[in-house]
């Protein structure tokens, strides 16, 4: 077993809010340079820039996790990190066929598909800043479903957490953890297993929280098992 | 006023707590976020909300609220229903927008000012 510094919760220039320069390698660049082991790509209610980060991130030893920052209806921000590429295309199938509206680059901002090399090979025209027409449980559900792990995001927040918008975990969620963002931990059940994470959508604030797991090797269904605490994979601070 | 009256002067559709229509009304909140109506919703307040989750029920519970009527005509999710059944919490739905509710709350003279 081994320690595993992660940020499971970064965004590229994908997510309309995101600086550009969140390009797939400046992102592998500054995971790096922050001494980070693993990051989770997490775009709003998108994936479509993680393979670019992976192919980026080749070679260099930092492992690029796939994932989403999906919007619940109830406009609760869940991240879902899956264990491979099929799971995360049914996860984005499924966000898609629920998410509608056509983005705005000049009201919300830009949605750049790029490659490995940082080059833009597209754009997204999809209102990713939306929410979804998913409730909080069927978004845990279909992320569990395509054995996913559900973070709820930055509960630390006034907004757009399952605190802000729903006052308190619901029962039976089944999140795997919460996700803090700052220094102070809102009260939480304590069965719940908290994650800390940078949220980045700017370079600098790429790894300036993490969290470090004490896992076999850094794959979704370890940390998936650090979260819950099982055969000895945990969650070291 | 009751939610009785309010009921059948704004022609709301009562989901659950038919029963419990004689309860006073004293006043009204409106809001989205849980976490607000948890720390400034009253005692007998009727909530507004397009929220329809079944946190709602707990929220109305916890505060005495006299009722919820979800706006918009948007229906309570099932579970939402069932809690609201169990915990005898009054579920009402409009189809106006919260605004052209809101205002007919106030023309009925539903009003408590905050001092």
């Amino acid at each position: 077993m081994r320690e595993s510094c992660a940020d499971l919760h970064i965004h590229t220039c994908l997510s309309p809010c995101a600086d550009r320069e969140m390009s797939p390698p400046a992102v592998v660049k500054w995971g790096r340079e922050k001494g980070l082991d693993v990051i989770a790509v997490c775009d709003h209610n998108s994936a479509e820039n993680v393979e670019a980060a992976r192919r980026a991130a080749k070679n260099t030893g930092l492992t690029v996790l796939g994932g989403m920052e999906i919007s619940s209806r109830e406009e609760v921000h869940v991240l879902g990190i899956f264990p491979d590429d099929r799971a995360l295309r049914s996860a984005q199938e499924v966000v898609y066929d629920n998410l509608s509206g056509e983005n705005d680059p000049q009201t919300f901002g830009e949605q750049l598909l790029m490659n490995e090399h940082g080059e833009i090979v597209g754009h997204n025209g999809r209102l990713l800043i939306a929410a979804t027409a998913l409730s909080l449980e069927e978004v845990v559900g279909t992320i569990h479903a395509l054995g996913g792990v559900a973070i709820a995001a930055h509960v630390d927040r006034p907004s757009f957490s399952v605190l802000s918008q729903l006052g308190f975990i619901p029962t039976g969620l089944g999140l795997d953890g919460v996700e803090v963002c700052r220094d102070e931990v809102p009260p939480l059940p304590r069965d719940l297993a908290v994650v800390r994470s940078s949220d980045a959508h700017r370079p600098e604030e790429i790894g300036s929280r993490s969290t470090r797991f004490l896992v076999e090797k850094p794959t979704v269904r370890e940390i998936g098992m650090a979260l819950r605490g099982v055969e000895g994979r945990r969650i070291v601070r | 006023m009751t939610l009785a009256e309010i009921v059948q002067k704004l022609g709301l559709e009562v989901r659950t707590g038919t029963d419990t229509l004689a309860a006073e009304v004293r006043g009204g909140y409106v809001s989205d976020l849980l976490s607000d109506v948890i720390a400034n919703g009253r005692e007998g307040d009727l909530w507004v909300t397009l929220q329809i989750h079944q946190n709602i029920v707990a929220v109305a519970s916890m505060k005495e609220l006299a009722g919820i009527v979800l706006v918009n005509g948007r229906e309570p999710e099932g579970e939402t229903v069932q809690r609201a059944a169990a915990e005898n919490v009054v579920l009402l739905v409009s189809a106006l927008p919260a605004f052209e509710l809101v205002g007919r709350l106030y023309a009925l003279g539903l009003s408590r000012l905050r001092t």
